[in-house]
């Protein structure tokens, strides 16, 4: 058993020659080769993959991978005030320390029994996010929030049996991509305007489009341009006497400061997670929720996982497994609610540690830190010559449209300029919406600091050119 | 069959017989409440901004403020920290355990170098919408992953949005029927065709795009029905989404045929490639004809499993369905990487921005690390571990394999407990819950069971012939235990963090609880 020189990886305990010959043995065949006695032979592919040689040792391939890297910038080296459906926001130690973790990191589909800690940390996600939600009913998360956005829309559809929705227009065109896909052809997705100054949800046109085919109203607050919707209550009456239901898209960093949508009538609420706790890597970090009441009606037509609370056969002893199964796809395939597999579930278990550790106070204090700080950067900007901040005349949470028209400065070249002075400038409007001609999304966390913003609001001055601060 | 067992080749196993999961007998979150407590500060918002704007909620309408605090638990950092390290305790994650009862999961080893790429704030400090030039690595590793998964496939062009093998098997269909309504045959041909041993989110997934499912079941020799597929395509057929192998771990031999089927009919095929991991530099979608296939980069690309998900389901296409993908995709003119949101037939998105770019990085280190030759020897032993195990398990009494007239196999076995059942009361779920008290994990299968008491076992390459012998071993203790004493396994686990959990409360609307404040309100009207 000397002949072989071949590599053995460390990644594979058995490629080691003289255990595979072993193992051939006991099942009775010469060679590999004869395992893949049913792939026919056309099928077979010859060649060698064309792929880079391998980098096998760890520090081989740290180097390549660091050599990568130089290439990207962060938002730690820069001052990023972009935001747009991913969120600059401190993330806490703890956080990672127990997303990192091999138990959490590398488990999947354990029963409750040896996953009972994976059913609990998760079911206390469900909990913390019903107590800022001031819901009893949150899912395992799912992908994002366009996709909690878009389930949500096809429970409506199956609450209500009617096959229309009703979608505010200012919305992410990226999320209502997502959206029109997944309702497409099911459902028929119709869009409400807003009002051109404050940006709020223009209640003739919803009148004007609500019928007997409504299942439901769905718009974000804060929106996806910053601003705060105030007409919660009266939207979700005119859907509810409509026989259709308010859906909600939400910022949950911004529930310990606003009032969370159930108690404006909002019957099913989303968003995402991403900001509790998540880092942003690359837009990668997020992970969808969908909260409703506890009414039978409604929790039948999550295709989530609900992790559920029971008891043992010990006194005592808290049990955990999955509430009403039946009606998932893993159940039912085709029959069941829509679809569920691996979807963002250590988004979630982060996201409760995230809550965990936040508290109440914590969570009043990070929402009043963004409005005080927003509130700031809107101050310092708007003062900026020739710029109008915020765009829509209403209050507003994080984000919020800076108007750069009157200065004549297309968003990419302010942005251009910015970068070369440290800074990573608000999202630019012009594809998104047209409309608006040079728009930019600014975006302000509890992370940015005065220093930041001051040297935001000096280096537009700068760029802008002659008359600088009025 | 406790002690340690020498083999002939000097390795060595000892089934744990004496295993006990840790049992912090933890209570939830919100029974840690201490007023006053605080786990984490935020950062302080400086005087000069606070004398300049106020305290900030005032500029908030006042229907808008909230009125009263949430009810979250206040509880110091230590004491959260120790609560979700000892839940952690409680969860078997795949590092932990000989993971191969996870069958059509591929719970493979994720290393650990890896991970440290996805900790760098190079790859988790970055924000989606930066200027390209600042995200040129980000941007680079996307797209040479990209270019690595059509050389393993065969296809043209990859997409990383999808996140998790539903959302591409999403993507799928959404592309299908694009296609079909471009040529103006959306409307007519609203049947897809899949099959019972395909993941049921292809079936799942159609329906939810307003198709009729029509499902293949297998021939006696366990491949699915070809003469059941000549006679479902038709006019109406829009495309057929099929895995191979499937959850049999029988390759569909006959898959070209079956690609030309539907071609014929006129429909487009898509290769669910969650099972891919004994086929890696072995076979190719290109060569079997499918238009479209997916590979989970949770599965064979080694990215761990994270309590299911953030995931990828990348997603390839031929070139003729490039346009059809969802936007933006990674483009490079040999200088720059830049992101082409222009694609005339797109169908839009599936997920925000560019998908799970951890599992990215994560699967391009690994095919970086492994190699050509790495990743055909990844293939070469999950299928030498697969039919070592399979070998052995056909030894065990009242086990069997599905579908015996088909003997070969390739990286997984869906195995039945019939005779076993038969022969003892003992169900495949009593043995899952008895396994747990040796350390392990053992699934049944995916419904509907159309192979009865059924378990499917995946070995992958990540586990020594020691560890498969443990595990072995653990199965032959149950089913000895099931001849003589089936109540012992009946009742199990005895070792896990859990007693039997009483399931009847979560289908019970009067009494399941999704959060704790649910829970606490039924208790209180229970009492």
């Amino acid at each position: 058993m000397k002949k072989q020189e071949k590599k053995v990886y460390p990644y594979i305990p058995n490629s080691v020659p003289e255990i595979k010959e072993q193992m051939l043995k006991e099942i009775g065949v010469q060679r590999i080769e004869d395992l893949y006695a049913d792939i026919p032979e056309n099928l077979r592919y010859k060649n060698k993959l064309n792929l880079p040689p391998p980098l096998s040792s760890e520090y081989a391939l740290k180097r390549h991978m660091d050599a990568i890297f130089t290439k990207n910038k962060t938002c730690e080296e820069y001052i990023s005030f972009l935001g747009g459906g991913c969120y600059n926001h401190q993330v806490p130690a703890i956080c990672d320390e127990i997303n990192q973790r091999s138990e959490f990191l590398t488990a999947y589909a354990g029963e409750p029994y040896e996953d009972h800690g994976r059913f609990q940390s998760l079911f206390e996600y469900e909990s913390l996010m019903g107590e800022l939600l001031d819901m009893d009913v949150v899912n395992v998360p799912t992908y994002d929030w366009s996709q909690a956005a878009s389930t949500a829309i096809r429970m409506a559809e199956r609450i209500t049996g009617r096959k229309e929705i009703l979608v505010s227009n200012i919305i992410s065109p990226d999320r209502l991509m997502v959206i029109k896909n997944y309702c497409h052809p099911v459902v028929n997705v119709r869009m409400v305007k807003h009002c051109p100054e404050t940006g709020k949800l223009d209640l003739d046109d919803f009148k004007s489009k609500l019928s007997k085919n409504t299942a439901g109203i769905y718009f974000e607050n804060p929106s996806y341009l910053g601003f705060i919707e105030v007409q919660g209550q009266t939207i979700a009456d005119m859907a509810h006497e409509n026989g259709a239901l308010s859906i909600v898209g939400v910022d949950p960093t911004s529930l310990g400061i606003l009032t969370p949508p159930s108690q404006y009538g909002a019957d099913i609420v989303c968003g995402d997670i991403q900001g509790l706790g998540i880092h942003m890597f690359f837009g990668g970090g997020l992970g969808g929720f969908i909260a409703t009441h506890d009414d039978e009606k409604f929790v039948m037509e999550y295709p989530s996982r609900l992790f559920g609370i029971t008891t043992t056969t010990v006194e005592g002893e808290y049990g955990f497994g999955d509430v009403a199964y039946e009606r998932t796809s893993f159940a039912e395939r085709e029959e069941g609610k829509e679809f569920v597999g691996t979807h963002s579930a250590l988004c979630g278990v982060t996201a409760g540690v995230y809550l965990a550790l936040m508290g109440p106070e914590g969570m009043q204090e990070l929402g009043t830190s963004i409005l005080q700080k927003s509130q700031y950067a809107l101050k310092q900007i708007s003062a900026i010559k020739g710029v109008k901040a915020p765009m829509f005349d209403s209050s507003h949470f994080k984000e919020f449209v800076v108007d750069f028209n009157k200065t004549g400065h297309k968003i990419k070249d302010i942005n251009k300029a910015l970068l070369e002075k440290g800074i990573f400038g608000g999202m630019d409007l012009s594809s998104e919406f047209p409309e608006f001609g040079y728009c930019a999304l600014y975006c302000v966390t509890e992370v940015h600091t005065k220093k930041d913003i001051d040297h935001l609001r000096d280096s537009l001055t700068e760029i802008l050119g002659e008359g600088g601060q009025e | 069959m406790s002690g340690r067992k020498t083999m002939e080749n000097n390795s060595t196993f000892k089934l744990r017989e004496k295993f006990h999961q840790a049992k912090w007998d933890e209570p939830i979150i919100f029974e840690l409440h201490t007023p006053g407590e605080k786990g984490v500060l935020v950062p302080e918002v400086e005087q000069e901004i606070q004398e300049a704007v106020g305290d900030g909620i005032s500029a908030i309408p006042e229907n808008m403020r909230r009125k009263s605090n949430p009810a979250l638990p206040e509880v110091s950092q230590m004491r959260v920290l120790k609560h979700f390290l000892r839940l952690s305790q409680h969860t078997l994650g795949a590092d932990f355990n000989i993971d191969i009862g996870q069958g059509t999961c591929t719970m493979k080893y994720s290393p650990k170098i890896n991970e440290t790429f996805v900790r760098s704030p190079k790859a988790a400090a970055i924000h989606p919408c930066q200027d390209q030039d600042t995200v040129q690595g980000a941007l680079e590793i996307i797209y040479k992953l990209d270019s690595f998964l059509q050389e393993i496939s065969g296809m043209d062009k990859f997409t990383f949005q999808p996140g998790g093998g539903a959302a591409a098997i999403l993507v799928m269909v959404s592309i299908i029927q694009k296609y079909q309504e471009l040529r103006g045959e959306g409307q007519e041909r609203d049947e897809i065709i899949t099959t019972i041993f395909s993941h049921p989110s292809d079936a799942a997934v159609a329906a939810v795009k307003g198709y009729k499912v029509i499902t293949l079941y297998p021939d006696d020799l366990g491949l699915p029905d070809i003469e059941a597929l000549k006679k479902a395509v038709s006019e109406k057929t829009a495309g057929l989404l099929i895995t191979n192998p499937e959850d049999t771990g029988i390759f569909n031999s006959k898959i070209q045929e079956f690609t030309k089927i539907v071609h014929d009919a006129g429909g487009l095929c898509g290769y669910d490639q969650a099972n891919a991991n004994g086929l890696l530099g072995i076979t190719r979608a290109k060569e079997a004809d499918f238009d479209m296939c997916f590979f989970n980069l949770h599965k064979s690309f080694s990215s761990p499993h994270g309590c299911g998900g953030p995931a990828t389901g990348a997603l390839g296409v031929c070139e003729s369905l490039i346009d059809y993908m969802p936007i933006p995709l990674v483009d490079f003119d040999g200088n720059k990487y830049s992101l082409n949101h222009n694609l005339s037939h797109s169908i839009g998105k599936v997920r925000g921005f560019y998908g799970v770019f951890p599992a990215v990085l994560r699967a391009y280190a690994w095919v970086m690390s492994m190699g050509a030759e790495g990743l055909k020897e990844v293939a070469e032993v999950a299928v030498l571990n697969n039919n070592y195990v399979m070998k052995k398990i056909q030894e065990l009494k009242g086990a069997a394999i599905s579908y015996p007239k088909t003997q070969g196999r390739i990286e997984q076995v869906r195995y039945t407990w019939e005779k076993l059942t038969e022969d003892t009361g003992v169900s495949t779920e009593d043995i899952t819950n008895r396994m747990v008290d040796f350390g392990f994990h053992l699934w049944s299968s995916h419904h509907p069971w159309v192979v009865p008491q059924p378990f499917t076992i995946e070995p992958t390459e990540s586990y020594s012939k020691a560890e498969l012998d443990e595990y072995l071993a653990g199965l032959e203790k149950t089913v000895r235990e099931a001849y003589e004493d089936p109540d012992k396994v009946k009742n199990a686990p005895y070792q896990s963090v859990s007693h039997k959990i009483d399931h009847h409360p979560l289908d019970d609307p009067e009494k399941w609880a999704v959060t704790w404040r649910a829970y606490l309100k039924k208790q209180k009207k229970g009492e």
